[in-house]
């Protein structure tokens, strides 16, 4: 018999638990030449913003050991492009697109979740609360509870679609952070974000990004996306999307053991477009060989 | 497309440079001048993102055996500077190698009345030839190459057989003449008086010169140009280079994997 992959979170239904995650799949069309959309869970847009914002400088991106540093600086074409340019080729995909966006101040991110709360191809949205409050000295919102709160809260009241909170691990309490989401009202989960790290060029004795410092992701910092999953679904009664480091089946399978209900894929896809629809079928190829019924059954499953 | 390609030959051309044949699936042979791949260099996790190369040439491949079928192969030119390209070099004829291409915008091969100059430093020749071997079909083709010394000089001969008329510039004099390529290129161009296009890829400081010296003469010039970059296929924003209306106060960032590699030199901010 074949297993059952479907999961639900935040009241979807998805054809299996893998996402792709926010940054590292475009807005779905640039990877449609190499991937079946219609095979993987669901895909979350670049982060969007009220403004077209240009990003960083470059060098943005540097490889190191087992993974990668990026500092884009948020690069997108702000929400009216996103619905004029973007939105019709989501219409053609039989597959939950989210969201994902981030503002500066809580007003903002409330107007964005108000706007795509209204457009019907958006399934769900993604908050990013790891950016810099304007309002309160530059605190990334994602690293106090009462800013954190502040700002979920405003998004909740702006919209109806399924709330997602991704959560930023550069924290000294993560569960702290994701009491305080659930407490403003988020419907699930995502973590985590990337790690802040930095690269040197001792020869020039210079960083490597201009921009000097830049979010750590790739397999290397799968340990630590994996104890914080692990640590949050203890604590928290909210479904949780795991993310860090996923390259293959069985590293989204060990997401699910220690709490997640789903997965999203980022800097894998960079080294195999089509890693998020490959990883969906080795689940479904393990499930099978090794007789578990449905995937939902391994969420939260490890015995320690 | 992405596809499991073998290794033909890999061998070093040059101190340092190496030159690897490929095989690929038929719809490669539409391979323009001047797009790249995106090369997986080993399948584990290091090094980890692809390394990209432009494309040196695409020919056809005729296998050995008896009854075997033709099939489309093409080249790439690469200099070790690194991790990556040192395990490529490594890598033996049968080996497999995950590839993702052709990727990008290619050259415009622009109107068959001018005369076209191709200006390449150093390993920037690599996508260059597969445009000369395009445009001797319907134009007159001069070749400036230019390195820091002569063995930084590659495949001269080859653009040779083209029937490609060719100009060698080293830094330290030890091939060619003594100086940058440019000069050489700026002669040309008093000579013909305009009635030119220009292709270039190379280092940014020499395509910057190039540019310039276009613009100067209201000649077409088009670079090939070079970026840190993750996925491609204009997914990760990684790639960007500034436009030419680029300001801190009116950001314009071009994606060179997807707008590029291969760009208009006034596209570009040639400034910042
Ligand atoms: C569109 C495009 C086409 C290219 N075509 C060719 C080609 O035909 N032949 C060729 O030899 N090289 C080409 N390059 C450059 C080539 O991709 C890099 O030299 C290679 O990725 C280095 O890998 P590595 O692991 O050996 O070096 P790393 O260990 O990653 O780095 C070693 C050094 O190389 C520099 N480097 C790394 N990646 C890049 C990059 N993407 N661009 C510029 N410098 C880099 C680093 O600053 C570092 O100093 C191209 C690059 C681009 C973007
Ligand atoms: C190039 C790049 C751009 C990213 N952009 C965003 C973004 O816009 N919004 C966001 O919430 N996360 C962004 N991320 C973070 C990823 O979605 C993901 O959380 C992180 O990369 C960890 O997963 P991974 O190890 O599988 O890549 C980005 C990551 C990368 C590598
Ligand atoms: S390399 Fe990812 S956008 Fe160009």
């Amino acid at each position: 018999m074949k297993p059952d992959m479907t999961v639900n979170i935040a009241g979807m239904s998805l054809r299996n638990p893998v996402m792709t995650a926010s940054g590292t799949f475009g807005y779905g069309q640039e990877f449609a030449e190499y991937v079946d959309l219609e095979k993987i869970g669901a895909f979350v847009t670049k982060g969007l913003s009220l403004k077209p914002r240009a990003g960083n400088p470059t060098p943005r991106i540097v490889e190191t050991p087992g993974g990668m540093l990026n500092a884009i600086g948020l690069q997108n074409v702000g929400i009216d492009a996103f619905i004029a340019k973007k939105v019709p080729f989501l219409r053609t995909v039989n597959t939950p697109a989210i969201a994902n966006f981030f503002g500066y101040t809580s007003e903002e991110y409330a107007e964005l979740a108000l706007r795509l709360d209204s457009i019907p191809e958006i399934a769900a949205l993604e908050v990013n609360i790891s950016c810099p409050n304007v309002k309160q000295g530059g605190i990334v919102f994602g690293t106090d509870p009462k800013c954190a709160f502040d700002v979920v809260a405003a998004c909740r009241k702006s919209t109806t679609k399924p709330l997602i909170v991704k959560l930023s691990p550069n924290v000294t309490d993560v569960v702290a952070m994701a009491q305080a989401c659930a407490d403003a009202g988020a419907d699930a989960l995502s973590l985590i974000n990337t790690l802040t790290g930095m690269a040197i060029d001792l020869q020039r004795r210079k960083p490597i990004l201009a921009n000097v410092t830049g979010g750590f992701s790739g397999p290397a910092i799968k340990p630590i996306a994996l104890r914080m999953v692990w640590q949050v679904a203890r604590a928290v009664k909210l479904p949780i999307i795991g993310i860090g480091g996923i390259m293959n089946a069985t590293d989204a399978l060990e997401f699910i053991l220690a709490g997640a209900t789903a997965v999203q894929v980022g800097t894998a896809s960079f080294i195999n477009p089509n890693a998020a629809e490959q990883i969906a079928l080795d689940m479904e190829a393990w499930l099978t060989k090794n007789n578990v019924g449905s995937v939902q059954s391994l969420i939260g499953a490890l015995e320690c | 497309m992405q596809f499991k390609a073998m290794i033909l030959s890999n061998a070093e051309v040059s101190p340092g440079y190496w030159r690897m044949r490929l095989t690929a699936p038929q719809e490669f042979a539409a391979a323009k001048p001047g797009q790249f791949v995106m090369v997986r260099v080993s399948g584990t996790i290091d090094p980890l993102l692809r390394r990209p190369f432009g494309i040196f040439d695409v020919a056809v491949h005729v296998p050995a055996q008896a009854g075997a079928v033709e099939q489309p192969c093409f080249d790439i030119l690469y200099r070790v500077v690194g991790k990556g390209t040192a395990m490529l070099s490594a890598l033996h004829a049968t080996d497999l190698v995950d590839i993702l291409g052709p990727l990008g915008r290619g050259f415009e091969l622009g109107s068959p009345t001018e005369e076209k100059l191709i200006v390449g430093g150093g390993v920037g020749l690599a996508p260059l030839y597969l445009l000369a071997k395009e445009l001797v079909k319907q134009s007159p083709v001069r070749l400036f190459a230019g390195g820091r010394t002569r063995d930084d000089i590659l495949c001269i001969t080859e653009f040779e057989r083209l029937g490609v008329e060719c100009y060698v510039a080293t830094e330290d004099g030890s091939l060619g003449e003594c100086g940058l390529v440019t000069e050489a290129l700026v002669r040309r161009l008093d000579l013909v008086q305009g009635q030119a296009s220009i292709f270039a890829c190379g280092p940014h400081g020499m395509l910057n010169a190039v540019a310039g010296i276009a613009e100067k003469r209201s000649i077409p010039c088009q670079v090939s140009l070079e970026g840190y970059m993750a996925c491609g296929v204009g997914a990760c924003l990684g790639c960007v280079t500034p436009g030419s209306n680029h300001s801190t106060e009116t950001p314009d960032f071009r994606c060179v994997c997807a707008e590029g590699p291969v760009f208009d030199a006034n596209e570009l901010g040639w400034g910042c």
